[in-house]
């Protein structure tokens, strides 16, 4: 989730009062208001809108929203000046294949602006750029380079330079083991031969994509009017996208754009703020939405999101990455239009309900088993070795892991019984005698319906006579059999195996004291647990 | 009469103590009215719930026999016992004093001293000597009379008591002082008269037997004892479902009734469904470790047209759409997770459906795993609750009245929409509803149209289908005042046997 923090102050001189009003306007935008002071004000960006991470952005398609500044806004864009020209070398092919680069220039930055700069970069790499790895941006102070740029690969300890925040020239593979950023984003170099650099004119190094920028030319500061913007990555479109979302957050901040002439085997121009046309239609747009809009609606509501129309073209925005079929408009229409104004209507359609024949089985097992005076439990799906193999002594093997889970539960349960001695041993205090069941998921070779059932103090034939009421209550032969081979954590002679139609579907006895020692149980405990996909076979 | 009705309150037991009140002690009216100490206890605490008595308690040392003590009580001191043996011979050897007597050394050794403190015998030459008169001999000595009066406060002891009870303290065993709770029982004015009048009430009938219905002149013209109609009981509780059961049989109730059928299907599900077949392109974030629980298992797709509609979709798009453009890669989609959502099977439905079955709606309840660390708002296990409308006609309008109506079942009259995002649905919706007492709205989860990319391949045609999957849980949490989600799942068995039921109609 990605969360932008404006400064209040200027939203308030910039696009009005934040009072209820306008704080529900926010929401109803698509940009969830997550906290207000005095000071902030916070809001969630999804993924789709990364053109909105910047204040600039949010401000551009706030105002429209608002009905201030309708339409599609319209930037001017400068023709690349002499030596505006990056050189892709073929080098960076198989390392970081692409770039797209511009020059703004005439900007003026204080302290408050140098971090809006950050925080958009920043913003940028966490959603649109995937951590750095889809996308990563760079800007660098103009008066500091030397144009024109180009972008290859070298052998990592031909790179050196005196990366941020650092005060010694430092080679490619110093920087990915030691420096902070290094180190952090070193994944994204691993296994390559050569490392991607920009280098200016005066054969001084930029800066390493995607982990960073030189100390003496890629630093922004009071002093810089002037800058080189570069996006480096994999896919030339997320570049181009990230690059018009920059650019045009630093000619409203007062900058003016100009392109850049790269020079891939056939020459490409950015940034391109030409917008991307789509076709819309009304009567699609009143039949998805359930309105009966006329055509001039049509356009005001587009023009409030920010776009152009005219007779059934749209002109997007080229900061806007999420518009790929005419429903990513008609659900721009459905905002501009205002979520709270559509009139909520069930239509008379003649469908039959119906309920998942296993969940009424299951259902009336529980209401049988509740009748019994036995007190329904829940738990976790996943579980853990200790309790699921080790506590039940039992070896460990044929169970489902997943990978890197953030708790201690990180195996599938393979049965319901250990969890029920897992609450009978955490329930100590509670008043005897206990009798709880559950019905629920176990994961074998397959998903299978388990229903189990314990008793404390209990003893083989409470329990024997539980599950005898239950077979004869749905009408299932259950056979009661000398166990073949015994679960460890039954004991021998008080255990049957459970069949139906000659298959084992389970177990009933009571549990060994070895395993209550290892549960800390201080009472006798008898347990069935039983498969249920073979009562459904019979029963459905 | 007046006090008759309180009267045939009076138990047995409270009846059968009641002329020995005036003993004030309890073992006393034990004694008298042959009950046990705790029935007695019991008898006078109704009593004093009646106010018939009131009852005080004093913390007192009490003087009580100890389990050599009872037992000499029965058969004599041991030093009574070589008194007895002296009487008969006058003179006699240690070692046969000893051996005759069957006393232990310590008892032996006892007695002697005991007896030659008060000048009953000497010992000369290794013999016992009896000097002790005839009449001294039988006479009870003080320690003797002193254990058969035990039980005796400490503080009320005549000098005789107390000369007793400094002999007998150094003596292993035979009586020893407790500190007790001392039980003072006094008769209030309502108790005198209740006495007084107790002999004019008759028998009463206690229990009615078998042996009673056979012989109707066993309760002809009697009464029955009254019971106390209004004490506090013991509570008691019985089996019943685990309250998030009992919630999600009312949401399956509600939804069958609004024409819903019901899917059901794997928790581990591949990439495919729970991602791909979504619209999720496979570099989402969702699709990383940090969100979704992986497995180490991967499974076939079985369905290569679908698997061909779906690669499409993604790369290059369907119905004019841009698609993702990247190459996807079916091995990713093999990959097997927890799913993360139930939208999964709304997928699985959709590509199962028959296309004569249109319009046709459906929904799920069920549990759903993101890989989330625990603390009281989250947890890596929560219940969603999903439906899908397949309907030619469908639209946004239709999407918000059927969640309007469920949510109004369950409960939330006022509720909000607004802007939301889902890779696989546009418009999307997040639904808020309001909690009229902490005055605050909350988010649910979310609701949309699936997208052109997400139906075609799965339906083979273009048909919008109104999709919404929010979380379940707040609302029990909601309707029980649960404020930490651990708590739906702690099993604490004294707290389910207190859990109310699922009350909402």
């Amino acid at each position: 989730m990605a969360t932008v923090t404006f400064n209040r102050k200027q939203f308030e001189k910039e696009i009005g009062r934040l009072d209820e009003k306008m704080q529900n306007k926010i929401a109803m935008l698509g940009t969830p208001l997550e906290k207000f002071d005095d000071e902030k004000i916070e809001i969630e960006v999804f993924p789709n809108r990364p053109d909105l991470l910047s204040y600039q952005g949010f401000k551009r398609a706030f105002l429209a929203f608002l009905g201030k500044e309708r339409g599609l806004k319209k930037y001017k864009v400068n023709k690349p000046e002499k030596d505006y020209i990056v050189v892709i070398d073929s080098s960076v092919k198989n390392i970081r294949p692409y770039t797209a680069c511009a020059i703004v220039k005439e900007l003026k930055f204080d302290d408050e602006k140098i971090k809006e700069l950050v925080d958009i970069q920043e913003k940028l790499h966490l959603t649109i750029g995937r951590k750095r790895k889809k996308a990563a941006i760079g800007i660098y102070p103009l008066e500091k380079i030397k144009l024109p740029i180009i972008f290859k690969a070298l052998e990592p300890d031909k790179i050196k330079f005196i990366p941020l925040e650092s005060e010694k020239e430092m080679s490619g593979l110093q920087i990915l083991q030691k420096h902070p950023a290094g180190r952090a984003y070193s994944h994204l170099l691993a296994g390559k031969q050569k490392f991607p650099v920009f280098i200016d004119a005066n054969d001084n190094i930029l800066s390493m994509p995607p982990v960073i920028n030189s100390q003496l030319t890629g630093k922004i500061t009071h002093e810089t009017k002037d800058v080189f913007v570069e996006c480096s990555g994999y896919d030339f479109e997320t570049l181009n996208k990230c690059l018009n979302i920059i650019t045009t957050s630093l000619a409203d901040m007062g900058g003016k754009i100009y392109q850049m002439e790269l020079n891939y085997k056939k020459k490409r121009i950015t940034p391109d703020l030409n917008p991307e046309k789509m076709k819309i239609s009304l009567e699609n747009t009143n039949k998805l939405l359930g309105l009966d809009l006329d055509e001039k609606n049509l356009k005001q509501l587009l023009e409030k999101m920010g776009y152009d129309y005219d007779k059934g073209n749209v002109e997007i925005p080229s900061w806007r990455v999420d518009v790929i079929h005419e429903v990513d408009l008609i659900e721009d229409v459905a905002i501009a239009y205002g979520y709270e104004n559509f009139i909520p209507e069930i239509p008379s359609i003649s469908t039959i309900g119906k309920e998942e024949q296993k969940e009424t089985i299951k259902r009336k097992i529980a209401e049988i088993l509740a009748g019994m005076n036995v007190l329904e439990v829940s738990n976790y799906h996943l579980t853990n070795k200790k309790d699921q193999f080790k506590k039940m002594n039992i070896p460990e093997e044929k169970f489902i892991e997943v990978e890197g889970s953030k708790t201690d539960y990180n195996i599938l349960r393979k049965d319901l019984t250990h969890y029920l001695l897992k609450i009978l041993s955490e329930n100590v205090d509670a008043e005897y005698p206990q009798r709880i069941f559950e019905i629920g998921r176990v994961f074998l070779n397959e998903e299978t319906e388990n229903v189990a059932l314990a008793i404390t103090p209990g003893n083989f034939t409470e329990v024997r006579q539980i599950l005898e009421y239950l077979s004869k209550m749905i009408d299932i032969k259950l056979e009661v059999t000398e166990p073949e081979k015994l679960p460890q954590y039954f004991i021998d002679g008080r255990t049957v195996e459970i069949k139906l139609n000659n298959n084992s579907i389970g177990f009933l006895g009571e549990i060994h004291p070895k395993i209550l020692k290892n549960w800390k149980i201080k009472m006798p405990v008898s347990i069935f647990e039983i498969n249920l996909e073979e009562v459904f076979k019979k029963l459905i | 009469m007046a006090y008759e009705k309180l009267i045939e309150s009076l138990s047995p037991n409270e009846r059968k103590i009641l002329p020995y009140l005036k003993e004030k002690k309890i073992n006393k009216i034990c004694e008298k009215s042959g009950l046990d100490n705790t029935s007695v206890l019991r008898a006078l605490e109704y009593l004093a719930n009646k106010k018939i008595i009131t009852l005080s308690s004093h913390k007192k040392k009490i003087v009580e026999i100890g389990v050599n003590g009872a037992r000499y009580r029965k058969k004599g001191l041991p030093e009574r016992n070589l008194l007895n043996l002296l009487s008969e011979k006058r003179v006699i050897s240690l070692e046969e004093a000893q051996k005759q007597s069957s006393l232990s050394d310590n008892e032996f050794k006892a007695s002697i001293g005991a007896l030659k403190k008060k000048a009953m015998v000497e010992i000369k030459n290794e013999k016992i000597l009896l000097t002790g008169s005839k009449e001294e001999i039988s006479k009870k000595s003080l320690e003797e009379i002193f254990i058969e009066q035990l039980p005796l406060e400490y503080d009320s002891l005549t000098s005789e008591q107390i000369y007793a009870l400094k002999s007998l303290e150094k003596r292993k065993d035979i009586i020893q002082i407790k500190e007790d709770t001392l039980i003072e029982i006094n008769l209030t004015k309502l108790g005198e008269e209740i006495i007084l009048n107790e002999q004019k009430v008759e028998e009463l009938i206690e229990r009615i037997t078998p042996k009673m219905l056979e012989r109707d002149s066993l309760w002809k013209g009697k009464k029955f004892r009254r019971y106390d109609l209004t004490s506090p009981l013991p509570l008691i509780s019985g089996g019943k479902r685990h309250f998030v059961n009992q919630a999600i049989e009312y949401a399956r109730k509600v939804w069958t009734e609004m024409g819903f059928e019901e899917m059901t299907g794997n928790m581990l599900q591949t990439s495919f469904w729970n991602f791909d077949a979504l619209f999720t392109a496979q570099d989402h974030p969702v699709r990383e470790m940090q969100d979704t629980f992986f497995t180490n298992k991967k499974a076939e797709l079985t369905n290569k047209k679908l698997v061909k509609a779906v690669r499409e979709s993604h790369e290059k798009g369907v119905d004019k759409s841009k698609g993702w453009q990247y190459s996807w890669n079916e091995e990713e989609a093999k990959r097997m997770v927890l799913r993360t959502h139930t939208t999964c099977l709304s997928a699985k439905t959709l590509s199962e459906l028959n296309k004569n079955n249109i319009p046709s709606k459906f929904f799920a309840i069920g549990k759903c795993f993101r890989n989330e660390t625990v603390d009281w708002g989250h947890g890596f296990e929560f219940n969603q609750t999903e439906g899908i409308v397949i309907d030619d006609n469908a639209n946004f309008r239709h999407l918000l009245g059927y969640l309007k109506q469920f949510f109004k079942k369950m409960g939330f009259e006022k509720i909000r929409f607004r802007p939301s995002y889902f890779p696989y649905t546009e418009p999307s919706v997040e639904i808020d509803i309001f909690n009229p007492e902490k005055k605050i709205w909350f988010e649910l989860g979310g609701a949309g149209i699936f997208r052109p990319e997400v139906t075609i391949p799965l339906l083979g045609k273009k048909i919008p289908v109104l999709a919404w999957g929010p979380g379940f849980d707040r609302m029990i949490m909601d309707y029980y005042n649960i404020k930490d989600l651990r708590e739906m799942y702690k099993n604490n068995i004294s707290e389910l046997r207190k859990m109310k039921f699922w009350m909402k109609t």
